[in-house]
């Protein structure tokens, strides 16, 4: 047996099932791991001491010979806007910083049945707003990669906390690219699913057409048993797909044979970095060697995903976050003389800069006079953005390319410029706008003051084909093996 | 200058909270009167991850609504936010329906008032808010959000009402149909009915209209009537002073005080960036769920009242009467149902069973007097087992207790005494006893027969069948 830091979900669920160890010196070695290293990087707010008894419940569970289920005894971390039964859920922000989930993110309660353990929770950029996890209300999460720059963000606690071996899976939020832009950044899979694939209920709404929960890993097949059991119909979410899902694990083996693989020309301009668009081409010249049929493919109102997505995303954001007003629950200003201070003050102290650019940009949009020259316009882009990527599908099955424009960027490098920050999300953003599945695969490195900096592959399927993405994630696996290296011993 | 030189223009918007089981996006159950802060959820308290779920049954009832006011339903419709900062709103918005509503375009017959109608712009499912409360300056406000998420049907009029008279003819009319079809029970104490009024006067002939005053916080039909006539006063002294009416205002109605007053001046517009919310997928009403609803429509009041005079043969008045209460109406029509004569059941609820359910403020079902039980009482009266004293004596005795009618009048010697022989026997005494009456009679004096039957009925405790009475007499005397 593997170290148990180095051991993947599916390695733990099948050791803890099979006896080989327990749930319980699984989460130890693991909180001693954290414990002893985590200070360095800030990936995590809270370590959930619950978790043990949950370990060793799960343990007597196994014991007795119950089946403790296909994640048995697998510790996860969870991005902090997501709840977790009678756990904090912080959001990165002052304004809820003493508040506990009332009741449990259906995502969770179906990873809690299957066996999983929530170690902790993960930070993140206030309400999953931002893209390198500086705009936490509780300090900045580091690179594992290197500790001057950024995790990425918004889940940037979540991606870094599996890149250093913390945890062999956490669960993030993407709205623009909070999950694959922090998982190209950290050199770990990230996994936003179609809208609707994973219900919503109990994730902090941000922008509520965008947002989905998923996975980070260390591999393929982690991420798709981990996807398949979270997956699936809410009665308490009417966005959630009642299409059913498959058993992603069954397929995942099938190779690249006879698979039509499409190289976005948006995607490859020479606004990206040119080394990290050398490691996509590599990439792609070892799927083509591997079977694959490489085409070509035109995304072309990819140049108006950003505007449309800040767009949408703060017009939602402005909406979804108004019901912090310190009336029944987080900060209250308790000094303010009548009702419209109190809101006012409350809100002014709560939220951190990052957060008010956004309602107000998103107040803005919707408001009389500009709802139609903003808004609205989004909504038609929207859709010409979504109809891009139907004709790419019809040329191919997935589409390919970089997750972001550059390697990690240094800590305090964007923070004085929002714009230079949003143009982070430059290649992820349109697919939430279009509702489609991606993933950042590991893809290699590039070198820069002596440090190696992850680059990330995007891996985009049609709506609920997240099997073909497990299927191309698990083919580069064989043929890179970036994943199985470590920032850290 | 006087009110004949304008025209009052009147729209109403009503707000009904629907007779669903469960709120309106969300399980709780759609209650009144819980302890505060007690009916609630993460849902419709607002509380950060939880989702809005629409509820159909509130759909199928506002469909109900809009077939019954003649209303267009829109087969694509949404919800959309309306956004404002109150503290009764936990979420900061409330989910309406903006561009799309459920029902639009139809058209409330008059017809208790004797003809006219008025034009229904639209009605639209929204979800209510919670209420504040502000107690003593230690307590400051306090929110009870119980009534967060309770369904709501907004019925917006047209501007096609133009005397407070009207008003309050377009609200009777339009409180007794939604609660013969089951939308609402329209009980303005509880706040299941709330009316805003907006009221403009219009010089004669002009087309555009004046700017208009939202009176709100109106808690009755009368109040509404007089809040009008009010507001036509005022407004109109303003226009006789020389003065003009600029801003939209919204002022509130003080009952006692008989005027209304300012709340705000509408200065600009509230923008409330009303937006789809992206957590509700558009709504598909298809065409069978709308035949559904329709082939499912209880029987309009109108309706009823006519079958009451066309085809019970009922007056006018009694049809009106009954169709006051829906659960009346239907206690009447299950009454007939067993085969009791309409006028007679009619004459039964408009006189005992009214008088019963007043004074306890209680509904008709909850007596423990059935239709079935009336319907013997009836029965018992007809074939000459009671006469109508009896009857009602026999009535209050088993209102409460809802024994069988024959058994108890048995028991309480009730039935009356149709025995010829027995009766002539007292007739006969009663002749005895009175020669003065029994001259007047035979002089042709009908009046002194009274002396006659009271003795008859004193010696019979009043069980006596005043028809046999009156067929011996006759054989007797005559």
């Amino acid at each position: 047996m593997s170290e148990i830091h180095d051991m993947g979900v599916i390695e733990i669920a099948e050791a803890v099932r099979s006896g080989k160890t327990t749930a319980l010196e699984v989460l130890e070695a693991l909180r001693a791991r954290i414990q002893g290293h985590d200070r360095a990087f800030g990936a995590f707010l809270r370590l959930d001491d619950e978790a043990l008894d949950q370990a060793r419940a799960l343990d007597a569970a196994v014991a007795a010979g119950r089946d403790p289920g296909p994640l048995a005894g697998v510790p996860i971390a969870i991005k902090d806007n997501i709840h977790v039964a009678e756990q904090l859920t912080t959001c990165g922000s002052r304004i809820l910083e003493d508040f506990r989930a009332p009741f449990e993110a259906t995502a969770i309660g179906r990873l809690r049945a299957a066996g999983a353990i929530f170690i902790g929770k993960t930070n993140l950029d206030e309400f999953a707003m931002g893209s390198s996890t500086e705009n936490s209300a509780f300090g900045p999460t580091r690179n594992p990669w290197d500790d001057g720059r950024t995790p990425g963000g918004s889940s940037g606690g979540s991606a870094a906390a599996v890149a250093a071996r913390f945890c062999p899976a956490a669960l993030g939020s993407d709205t623009g690219g909070s999950i694959r832009q922090p998982a190209s950044f950290c050199g770990v899979l990230g996994l936003k699913p179609t809208y609707g694939r994973v219900s919503r209920y109990g994730l902090v709404a941000f922008g509520s057409s965008l947002d989905q929960i998923g996975p980070f890993t260390r591999s393929a097949a982690d991420a798709a048993r981990i996807t398949r059991i979270m997956a699936g119909a809410d009665p308490l979410d009417s966005t959630a797909a009642t299409v059913a899902v498959p058993d992603y694990e069954a397929t995942i083996g099938e190779g690249l044979e006879g698979l039509r693989l499409g190289v976005a020309r948006e995607f490859m301009d020479d606004r990206i970095d040119a080394r990290v668009r050398q490691r996509i081409q590599e990439s792609v010249d070892a799927f083509a060697r591997a079977g694959a049929e490489i085409v070509e493919v035109d995304l072309p109102h990819t140049r108006y995903a950003i505007p449309t997505y800040y767009i949408v995303a703060t017009s939602e954001a402005s909406s979804n976050l108004a019901r912090y007003d310190g009336v029944g629950y987080g900060h209250r200003n308790t000094e303010a003389k009548d009702i419209l201070a109190m809101f006012m003050k409350s809100r002014m102290e709560g939220f951190g800069d990052e957060v008010k650019r956004r309602i107000i940009l998103g107040t803005y949009c919707l408001s009389a006079g500009s709802y139609d020259a903003f808004y609205d316009k989004a909504l038609r882009v929207r859709s010409l953005l979504r109809r891009d990527f139907e004709q790419a599908f019809e040329r191919c099955d997935l589409v390919l390319g970089p997750t972001t424009p550059t390697p990690p960027f240094r800590l305090g490098e964007k923070v004085d410029d929002p714009i230079a920050m949003y143009l982070a999300d430059i290649l992820t953003a349109s697919l939430n706008l279009a509702g489609l599945p991606g993933a950042s695969i590991p893809a290699g490195f590039v070198e820069e003051d002596g440090r190696r900096l992850p680059v990330g592959l995007q891996v985009i399927a049609n709506r609920f084909r997240e099997d073909l993405i497990f299927r191309v994630a698990n083919a580069h696996e064989h043929l890179h093996g970036f994943a199985k290296e470590s920032p850290i011993s | 200058m006087s009110l004949e030189d304008f025209d009052t223009v009147i729209g109403l918007e009503t707000h009904v909270q629907l007779l669903t089981r469960t709120k309106m996006f969300c399980s709780c159950p759609n209650s009144y009167g819980a302890p505060p802060n007690t009916a609630v959820c993460p849902t419709c308290l607002g509380l950060p991850g939880a989702l809005p779920v629409a509820n159909r049954e509130a759909f199928t009832i506002a469909i109900r609504a809009g077939l019954a006011m003649n209303c267009s339903i829109a087969t694509a419709t949404k919800f959309d936010r309306k956004q404002y900062f109150y503290p009764d709103l936990p979420k900061g918005y409330q989910i309406s329906q903006f561009d799309l509503p459920i029902c639009h375009d139809g058209r409330l017959e008059l017809t208790l008032s004797g003809g006219g109608s008025v034009g229904i712009q639209r009605a639209h499912l929204e979800e209510d808010a919670g209420k504040n409360s502000h107690g003593d300056h230690d307590s400051g406000t306090l929110v009870d959000l119980n009534r967060c998420g309770i369904p709501l049907l907004e019925i917006v009029t047209k501007p096609d009402i133009s005397s407070p008279q009207m008003a309050y003819d377009y609200l009777t009319e339009l409180k007794l149909l939604l609660r013969h079809v089951g939308v609402s029970d329209c009980d303005m104490e509880k706040g299941s009915l709330r009316v805003d009024v907006n009221v403009s006067l219009k010089p004669k002939g002009r087309k555009e209209f004046g700017t208009k005053i939202e009176l709100k916080n109106i808690n009755s039909f009368k109040f509404v009537k007089r809040a009008i006539e009010f507001e036509q006063q005022r407004q109109l002294a303003i226009y006789e002073a020389g003065g003009t009416i600029d801003v939209e205002e919204t002022r509130t109605w003080d009952d006692p005080a008989g005027e209304s007053r300012l709340m705000r001046k509408k200065e600009g517009f509230a923008d409330y960036r009303y937006f789809p919310d992206p957590d509700l997928p558009p709504f598909h009403v298809g065409k069978d769920w709308i035949e559904q609803v329709r082939d499912a429509m209880p029987e309009l009041p109108a309706a009823r009242r006519r079958r009451y005079m066309d085809e019970l043969g009922l007056p006018d008045y009694d049809a009106g009467i009954l169709i006051q209460e829906p659960s009346v109406a239907r206690w009447f029509d299950e009454t007939v149902a067993l085969g009791a004569e309409p006028k007679q059941v009619s004459n039964w609820i408009g006189s005992e069973i009214f008088a019963v359910i007043n004074e306890r403020h209680c509904d008709i079902y909850d007596l423990k007097l059935s239709p079935k039980i009336l319907a013997e009482l009836i029965g018992l009266t007809q074939d000459g087992t009671l006469n109508v004293k009896s009857a009602r004596e026999l009535f209050h005795a088993i209102v409460d207790t809802g024994e069988s009618p024959k058994k108890k009048a048995e028991a309480m010697g009730l039935v009356q005494v149709s025995d010829q022989g027995e009766l002539e026997a007292i007739i006969q005494k009663a002749i005895d006893a009175n020669p003065k009456a029994v001259e007047d009679i035979r002089a042709g004096k009908g009046k002194a027969a009274g002396a006659i039957v009271g003795f008859v009925m004193r010696e019979t405790k009043g069980r006596a069948n005043p028809a046999v009475i009156n067929e011996i007499m006759e054989r007797l005397l005559g």
